[in-house]
């Protein structure tokens, strides 16, 4: 057998949980089994299983150090600002954890009675008012569980709506600013894509929309802020455009962040859209996930939403309403992820009307402050008003063969995040930074700066950004290897990795 | 607002750095008409206290001390408290997708070892990060398995949890899916004479779940033998996680899609859980979702990230496997954690306790009404049919603080007066001994 | 970058090399060099009809996919299974690394398509 030796770090070296394992430790106990047992083998027949494989044996403490030790070799927003763009990195308010982790909305189960479900009732009905005013629209539907599923729940409402008038159409235009969940979205509700293709300004061309928009079109997929964090000033009349032919207006509304309590989707002809509770209410993004995408939309899609819907009896106790004949059907279990809800509502709660306002304020400020102090230093390839983020290209870091994807990783190096890399795809080398409200003028400060300073390695020491990060646990990863030879779990006949 | 870390003069000296006057200059792309003028009709700002108490209230009014024998798909069962304490660690809990991974190895170790995890309980030869349920699962396995065998046609039983294939139906609408439904015998198992003569060479998959919706073990190999025969996949779904530990598991599958709510995870009034698929590696390009994968550093030290990622949605846009985006992840690290803490003795021992008070509260309910769907092993959940609605009965108990097992007849009509009813660790044989006694004659 | 004299090329960057009634299909190496670090190669069944100017199959990089286009009709003949498991050998021999054999239907198709020095002008132009 192979000795491990300590090292200057040991929490460092981590093994997998595998690796740690050894027959006769353990981490549980039941209580004493108050029934008669039963033998599997006598109870399931030849479908009794004996053997667990290489599942793990460990003790309490041991799980507690070893995942302890992976958290450490993350980065998350408790860390500090993680300016990852249209991903909405803000705080993530402890009160939330509390409220939902409460025994009757933690432990309810979602068959339990309605009787006993007006508490769950209750928060899905406030959070619905406050989301349909947020937004303008005039209904919602709480069941998608992530952005991508609300995408998916807002088309499939497009397509049930324009079925009912006897043609559901056969494509869906999308702009080459948009993120890949819009495409594949429209793809998997049966549509074909046509790209539109953006302006001089990093906006939707309104010729060119005017020339594709024809009685093929269910809807124009669009987001707002753009991803670029461009506003689509031209909102209404590309609502027109598209209503005056019979299609109609799908929002992503990825980056809500920058318009809650400024402006309301619904009052420029937006006749569906999706909310990401984990972006803009605050719910925790959790390493990816879990998220939720509500989607909101106007009285004409209404009778199309997913069962069940949430209705007042006259009572006033509230129930799950699923006698819904024009409804597109269930788009997930049960009633979307409650806990999310749970957590968006406490956030809407802790702000108020006058707190959200001053947090898109604060949101849209901040973009605008890295904007100014960083122009100059990256290139800056849509001089349009910034929202709530904003793309810089690496086109003035390219002639030292350095790319964006450099960039980001020597950003690691001086504490920080990296932003979103090469996305949107209409940008050459994009950087996109979302820095949030949730920065304070020092961290913004110590962030410019970094990034000052990394525009200067580019030019004296290219060699040290090409090569970041140079202080995190892991260097470079091969990532061709990973590809081409992928082994995705781990095989007891792989000996434990010497500790380096 | 206390979560905004910004005084006015400071916002006050950013404006005057970028160059504006007022912060609504940075508002202009918006149009004057169409911005909100004055507040939003919200409720006001309340303080911390404030909204512990209004949650408190609700969660009071919300089934709190209320004794449950439902399962149906979400369970029950005891959640060791490291769960949320180690997925409380800020470095978990506020960190996002693992896109830079030098600076994510904690979140994809760990989603590594789920995936090793579950390949090493469904039998399978590669499992994904995560899928948001499993109910949403169900129509990605189809979808994959339509791409794997060129087909497009699924036969479903009927067996199989009734909102999983509502969603699959909304799901297959749109994709040219049609779907043809098997039935179940008296033994509450799919009817294989049925499924054999449903399937044709046009079928992509047989879908079952097994155990089954009335918590029926299916007979696996039988119908993948039917499937493979006709050249269709077989696509098992798993509910309940925990059936694991004692159950075999679906060696004999093509796709195993599965939710993984049992392992960790509160019922939470139906979400967030995590749905997962499972496959033979010679599939693993066309399965939908992340997938986490080892590889080294340019130093030779081990490290993880995420690969195989040209069959999403970021790079193959309208021709992605799916048009899902995030996984569930620390939904995946609870069940991760919860796997290791019973491991590969506890999983077993705690899936016999399950299958042992079930057994006895089956055996009860069968001395004062009729057990149905016998003579083929079953796991935690059993169905019991009464004399008198039970509704009714269910309104006694709820009088008792007790929440009865799920009336069936808005699923299944045809079963008359029954409820599914679900047993876990956490009921005791006192709680068995009560709801028995309000069987009515 | 190298192009040989012997092969056609189109402008979606395959070569083609004729053999009697067969066509021998990969691609360039300007396509290898611009895609970077190829991880994975999908080719059709042998069997399968082909169409010039149409996707055949896909070849991925870490972060891109492409479309692979047909130089010429005709019946899939042979694929190169060695590239299922060393996908490599196309960035390191990409005129050794062939990815189909297509039985022609129309050798006069290849007519159609341009000489190693045109090409290696119309790879220049884009940089």
């Amino acid at each position: 057998m192979s000795i491990r030796k300590a090292t200057t770090h040991v929490n460092q070296n981590e093994g997998l949980i595998f690796e740690k394992s050894s027959p006769g430790k353990y981490a549980w106990k039941l209580p004493e089994l108050d029934v008669p047992e039963v033998d599997p083998a006598k109870a399931l027949g030849t479908a009794a299983r004996s053997d667990l494989g290489n599942m793990p044996e460990v003790s309490e403490i041991e799980i507690i150090r070893h995942f302890t030790r992976l958290s450490t070799w993350n980065y998350g927003v408790d860390t500090g600002l993680y300016p990852l763009g249209s991903c909405t990195m803000k705080y993530n308010p402890r009160v939330n954890e509390v409220a939902s982790r409460m025994e009757g909305l933690a432990g309810a189960h979602p068959y339990q009675p309605e009787k006993i479900s007006q508490g769950g009732l209750l928060i899905m009905k406030v959070l619905s008012k406050c989301l349909i005013e947020i937004t303008g629209m005039d209904a919602v539907t709480l069941q998608p569980a992530a952005g991508a599923h609300g995408e998916l729940t807002g088309i499939l409402l497009i397509r049930a709506y324009l079925e009912s008038k006897g043609n559901p159409r056969q494509k869906i235009l999308i702009p080459d600013s948009a993120h890949g969940t819009n495409p594949a979205t429209a793809a998997i509700a049966g549509y074909a894509v046509e790209n539109l293709k953006s302006n001089a300004a990093g906006m939707v061309d309104i010729p060119s929309l005017i020339a594709q928009t024809n009685e093929d079109v269910a809807a124009l997929m669009i987001t707002n802020p753009n991803t670029l964090g461009v506003f689509e000033r031209e909102i209404a009349k590309i609502a027109e455009i598209l209503h005056a032919k019979g299609a109609l207006l799908y929002m992503d509304g990825a980056n809500m962040n920058a318009l809650v309590g400024k402006a309301r989707p619904g009052d420029r002809g937006v006749d569906v859209m999706h909310m990401n509770l984990h972006k803009t209410f605050s719910t925790p993004h959790g390493g990816g996930g879990p998220g939720s995408g509500p989607v909101v939309c106007r009285q004409i899609l209404e009778p199309f939403l997913p069962v069940p819907v949430i209705v007042s009896k006259p009572n006033g106790a509230l129930a799950f309403d699923y006698d819904r004949p024009q409804s597109i059907g269930r788009v997930r279990a049960f009633y979307g992820n409650f806990g999310m809800l749970v957590r968006a509502l406490a956030y809407i709660m802790a702000n108020g009307p006058d707190g959200l306002r001053q947090t898109t304020e604060d949101a849209v400020l901040n973009a605008n402050y890295i904007r100014k102090k960083l122009e100059g230093c990256y290139e800056l390839p849509y001089a349009t008003p910034t929202m709530h983020e904003v793309v810089f290209s690496d086109h003035l870091q390219t002639k030292n063969g350095i790319k964006t994807g450099d960039i980001a990783k020597r950003l690691i190096d001086y504490g920080f995040h990296p932003y979103t890399v090469s996305f949107p795809l209409i940008v050459h080398g994009a950087l996109m930074i979302e820095p949030t409200e949730s920065e304070s003028k020092e961290e913004l400060d110590l962030f410019i700066d970094a990034m000052r300073s990394i525009a200067e390695e580019c030019e004296k020491d290219p060699k040290l950004v090409l090569e970041a990060p140079h202080t995190t646990r892991v260097s470079r990863l091969d990532e061709v290897t990973a590809a081409r030879k992928p082994i995705l779990r781990w095989k007891p006949q792989q000996q434990p990795a010497a500790a380096d | 607002m206390r979560y905004l870390p910004k005084s006015d003069a400071e916002r006050g000296l950013m404006l005057c750095e970028i160059g504006v006057r007022t912060i609504d200059d940075l508002f202009a792309p918006i149009p004057v008409e169409f911005r909100v003028k004055g507040d939003l009709n919200l409720p006001r700002a309340f303080a911390e206290s404030e909204i512990v108490d209004y949650f408190r209230q609700r969660s009071a009014e919300n089934g709190a001390g209320y004794t449950s024998f439902l399962g149906a798909g979400a369970y029950h069962h005891y959640r060791p408290v490291v769960i949320d304490s180690l997925i409380s660690r800020g470095e978990f809990f506020t960190a996002y997708t693992p896109y830079q991974p030098e600076l994510a190895q904690g979140t994809l170790q760990a989603i590594f070892e789920f995936q090793t995890m579950i390949c090493e309980l469904t039998g399978m030869e590669v499992a994904n990060a995560s899928m948001y349920d499993g109910s949403t699962a169900t129509p990605e396995t189809v979808m994959m398995a339509a791409r794997v065998t060129g087909r497009h046609g699924a036969v479903v039983a009927r067996s199989v949890h009734p909102e999983y294939r509502e969603v699959l139906v909304t799901y297959a609408r749109h994709q040219g899916v049609p779907i043809t439904t098997v039935g179940f015998l008296e033994n509450g198992r799919v009817d294989l004479k049925a499924l054999d003569q449903a399937v044709t060479d046009a079928t992509a998959c047989v879908l079952i779940q097994s155990p089954n919706f009335f918590g029926t073990i299916e007979d696996v190999p039988a119908a993948a033998d039917i499937a493979h025969r006709k050249g269709a996949l077989l696509v098992v779904m798993i509910s309940e996680a925990v059936s694991l530990g004692i159950v075999k598991p679906p060696v004999e599958a093509d796709i195993v899609g599965m939710e993984a709510q049992s392992f960790g995870v509160p019922p939470g009034f139906g979400g967030p859980y995590a749905g997962v698929i499972a496959t033979k590696e010679k599939f693993v390009r066309q399965m939908p979702g992340r997938l986490v994968g080892e590889t080294h550093d340019k130093n030779g030290k081990r490290a993880f990230c995420l690969t195989l990622t040209t069959r999403e949605q970021h790079i193959r846009r309208e021709k992605a496997t799916s048009n899902i985006c995030t996984n569930q992840a620390l939904v995946a690290l609870m069940s991760t954690i919860f796997m290791t803490v019973y491991g590969r003795e506890g999983l077993k021992e705690l899936a016999k306790h399950n299958l042992s008070k079930a057994a006895y509260a089956a055996g009860e309910f069968g001395k004062k009404a009729k057990v149905l769907f016998g003579g083929a092993p079953r796991f935690n959940e059993f169905v019991v049919q009464t004399k008198e609605d039970p509704k009714a009965m269910n309104e006694r108990l709820l009088e008792k603080k007790v929440v009865g097992g799920l009336p069936l007849k808005k699923f299944y009509p045809e079963l008359g007066n029954t409820a599914l009813w679900c047993c876990t660790e956490m009921t005791t044989r006192a709680q068995i001994d009560a709801v028995v006694k309000e069987v009515a004659p | 970058m190298n192009y040989p004299s012997e092969l056609k090329y189109t402008k979606d960057d395959e070569w083609l090399k004729i053999e009697g009634d067969t066509g021998v299909v990969g691609i360039t190496d300007y396509a290898q060099n611009a895609l970077g670090d190829i991880v994975f190669v999908e080719l059709p069944k042998v069997g399968a009809e082909i169409t010039a100017g149409k996707p055949f199959g896909t070849v991925e990089s870490v972060k891109a996919v492409s479309e692979l286009f047909a130089p010429a009709s005709g019946t899939v003949a042979a694929i190169n299974e060695e590239l299922a498991n060393t996908p490599e050998k196309v960035n390191q021999d990409p005129y050794g690394a062939w990815m189909i054999k297509i039985k022609l239907k129309d050798k006069g198709e290849a007519g159609k398509l341009m000489s190693s020095a045109d090409y290696e002008k119309y790879a220049a132009e884009r940089g």
